[in-house]
């Protein structure tokens, strides 16, 4: 809390300055602290992300970010079809839009998430800024504080903060290699009930999650939904990564199972663009009509020029052929960490095996602690993301997750080798300090989830 | 390298608050570099650009990275101001680099800044001229490996009691620093301070008052500024209470009986002539309830974010950031030239 001087005026914050020479009262360097709002309580810098301050030094094998490789697009016909578009089109491209977004652009979405399997129309559709504003529209939409939202274990960094800045409590259901457990989603929902507490929605990444790297397999599907419609919960299907399957296959989403129980968000970020920051919801109308109110009232429309580039590059580039580019750039990657893996880790350390997307979460040894760990891997020269980022209660301190989407394989592979032998030498102090001991972990520390990871723009 | 003073035209003037120069001064601002600080070090870097800008003065920002030797050539910086935070900015490696290019810099030499850097060397020799600091050991992690952890790890705690401060020999910002209350946490505090550096200090606790004491040379003998009492509202100044806005209150200058405050002031100077310390830096101490000052640390590119200590200090002595910085560009210039 801010002093306050004998006269009423709260103290400057600024250090420089005639005041802060008579600050005997003190100075807090933040005069507006009795003003905020109650949910930014919490919000302070962190160790950990200061560390990836390094991460995109060329010194450094970041397996630390998400950004997708947009180097691999056919950046010459991009560049060539943006500027067809502002010359035919450019006063409608710079010029404010309907607040659900183009509609050209939401029919063009409707024929991709035909892909799997869904029938929507673009109606339903809502654009925003990235599927991370959807989240925060359905957020604003159905959020109370304390609501409960269920989510699994480990979850999507950004979700986790959009949850926490509505003031909502998350309770993370387990996965294993099939993806979330039923029986876990079951038994959450029967400890919430048996509480008198309802939990709003279960949200969930079902392809290829960001950071656990599995996939909620087929059979399980309509297990989920059963258990969810039992329940009576509405599900978010966040689904950036479907298309990006490396066998071929692309699942059959939940909203194309059950169009009335579950809200859809798509993204262009790892089929197209990051940069051009689209996304969408795809919600049944009711909902939909409070995303676009909702929408107005934080940007007012998504942006034109974005949209219009999106839908030319659907309407008039080969998109489909694109996205196999990407998916066999991203095996290959996906390749070169897997095998490097099994090649230098040591022998008590598990992960999983993604079979499309950008991910693979690792689980340390016994005692090793990742948060810990980290700043002797900045030393070494590779950043990979710890593991309790993305838990709302404190958990994944032995997991961490690394991604293969951005460094090509030969990065991959060294990032891999410095990797191990940071594990190694972390082993080796286990085996000094803590023979006998269960955990490495001093108590945990309650920083605001989201700023234990990195920011987007790190590599 | 341009001859300072000479070729770029120099204008120096004696001014009550130390030296000022036209706007013909073109200094380099490191910051960045790959210390686990890089991003307190970047923030710093900007702060400081923006002071000597407002100053009259032509600051650039350059990384501490491949290009900087062949930057440092083609700019012909009058001189550099040090906003790297942690090794390679504090441990004497790049002002070596520095000399070798004959480039001037703000700040202590490369011997003296490995001395300062390296808490248990910086201590003993505060200890030698007869400040009084914390009882410590440092201990190598090879040592462990050798001897075991059990038997020396149960002698800290009988030697120095609880709690105990244990943190990186070198470093900054608190990074690794942990307060261990119970026997139980030393092995984890140890693990997580050695994955900082290869060398852990382990220190007796001081309770009392926490004061950071900047002092500056600006041509006239090095002079302590008012110190700045911090109060971390969770009891622990870490890396979240320095860098985030209201998490720590401030008090400048510190809440100190004016003997102490002048005790206080003496020992910083003290401090910075003992390490041979040059132009400006900070030293860490804490007060005790019976007014003993115990020294801490010494950082030789103290922060300059805007929570950070020095930055207080100049402000509480009425000095101007970017007219002290401008001035201590100058004369390092002309130390150079002279």
């Amino acid at each position: 809390m801010p002093e306050r001087l004998p006269n009423g005026q709260l103290e400057s914050a600024l250090p420089i300055g005639p005041q802060a020479a008579a600050a005997s009262a003190g100075n807090t360097l933040d005069p507006y602290a009795d003003r905020y709002a109650a949910r930014t309580r919490g919000m302070s810098v962190s160790e950990i992300r200061a560390l990836f301050a390094v991460a995109n030094r060329p010194e450094i094998v970041s397996l630390a970010g998400g950004m997708p490789y947009t180097a691999a697009l056919p950046i010459d016909s991009v560049a060539a079809m943006v500027g067809e578009l502002l010359l035919n089109n450019g006063p409608k491209a710079l010029q404010y839009g309907p607040g659900q977004g183009d509609e050209r652009l939401r029919e063009l979405i409707c024929e991709v998430m035909a892909l799997e399997g869904i029938t929507g129309s673009a109606e339903d559709v809502t654009v925003t800024i990235g599927s991370q504003q959807a989240l925060d529209l359905v957020s604003r939409t159905f959020l109370d504080p304390g609501d409960v939202v269920l989510a699994e274990g480990p979850s999507y960094v950004g979700a986790l903060g959009t949850f926490e800045a509505a003031q909502a409590e998350v309770v993370h259901v387990p996965m294993d290699g099939d993806g979330l457990i039923p029986q876990a989603l079951r038994d959450a929902l029967i400890r919430l009930t048996a509480e008198g507490r309802r939990a709003k929605f279960l949200y969930t990444v079902p392809n290829y999650h960001n950071p656990a790297g599995v996939t909620l397999s087929e059979e399980r599907r309509p297990q989920i939904l059963a258990i969810c419609a039992e329940f009576d919960l509405l599900v978010l299907e966040d689904n950036p990564y479907g298309l990006l399957g490396f066998d071929g296959v692309t699942h059959p989403a939940l909203r194309s199972l059950a169009p009335e129980r579950v809200i859809y968000l798509g993204s262009f970020s790892k089929t197209f663009s990051a940069g051009v920051r689209v996304g969408w919801a795809l919600a049944p109308p009711a909902v939909r009509q409070k995303l676009v109110l909702l929408s107005e009232a934080e940007v007012l429309c998504p942006p034109n020029l974005t949209q219009f580039v999106v839908a030319e590059y659907l309407a008039t580039q080969p998109w489909r052929e694109q996205i196999k580019v990407f998916r066999e750039l991203y095996r290959e990657r996906r390749d070169a960490m897997l095998t490097a893996l099994t090649a230098q880790m040591p022998a008590e350390c598990s992960w999983t095996v993604p079979t499309g997307g950008f991910y693979v979460w690792l689980t340390l040894p016994d005692g090793l602690d990742s948060k810990v760990m980290q700043p002797r891997a900045i030393h070494s020269r590779v950043a990979y993301v710890p593991g309790v980022g993305f838990f709302a209660d404190g958990n994944g301190r032995r997991d961490m997750r690394l991604s293969y989407c951005f460094p090509e394989p030969d990065r991959i592979r060294e990032g891999v080798r410095r990797l191990a032998g940071v594990v190694e030498e972390e082993l080796e102090l286990r085996e000094t300090f803590m023979s006998g001991a269960t955990s490495a972990s001093p108590a945990a520390v309650g920083g605001r989830h989201g700023s234990d990871a990195p920011g987007p723009e790190v590599a | 390298m341009s001859a300072p003073g000479g070729q770029s035209g120099l204008d120096i003037v004696r001014t009550q608050s130390g030296y000022r120069i036209g706007e013909d001064l073109h200094a380099v601002v490191l910051a960045g570099g790959l210390a686990y600080e890089r991003e307190v070090s970047l923030s710093s870097g900007r702060r400081v650009a923006d002071a000597l800008h407002r100053a009259g003065a032509d600051a650039l920002i350059v990384d501490a990275d491949a290009d900087l030797v062949s930057r440092l050539t083609t700019t012909r910086p009058d001189a550099v101001f040090i906003a790297l935070h942690g090794s390679s900015g504090e441990d004497g490696a790049l002002r070596g680099v520095l000399d070798l290019l004959d480039v001037p810099y703000v700040g202590a030499s490369a011997v003296a800044s490995r001395t300062a850097w390296d808490k248990p060397t910086a201590k003993a020799v505060v200890q030698a001229v007869g400040l009084h600091t914390p009882d410590w050991v440092a201990l190598p992690q090879t040592t462990f490996r050798e001897l075991g952890a059990g038997g020396v790890l149960d002698r800290l705690v009988h030697r120095f009691g609880l709690p105990l401060m244990v943190k990186p020999a070198q470093g900054g910002s608190a990074l690794g620093a942990q307060l261990v209350t119970a026997v139980a946490d030393l092995p984890a505090a140890m693990v997580g301070c050695f994955s900082y550096g290869d060398t852990v200090l382990v220190e007796r606790y001081m309770r009392g008052v926490e004061v950071a004491v900047s002092v500056l040379d600006d041509g006239t003998g090095p002079r302590a500024l008012p110190a700045v009492e911090i109060v971390a509202s969770t009891g622990i100044f870490d890396y979240a209470s320095r860098y985030t806005s209201g998490m720590t209150t401030y008090h400048t200058p510190a809440r100190l009986d004016p003997t102490v405050t002048q005790r206080l002031a003496e020992a910083a100077v003290t401090a910075h002539q003992a390490l041979g310390l040059r132009d400006l830096s900070r030293v860490d101490a804490i007060v005790g309830a019976d007014g003993e000052i115990s020294f801490l640390e010494v950082n030789v590119a103290p922060g300059m974010t805007e929570t950070s200590l020095f930055p207080m200090a100049v402000a509480g002595a009425g000095l101007d950031l970017g007219e002290v910085c401008v001035g201590l560009l100058a004369a390092a210039a002309t130390r150079t030239a002279g």
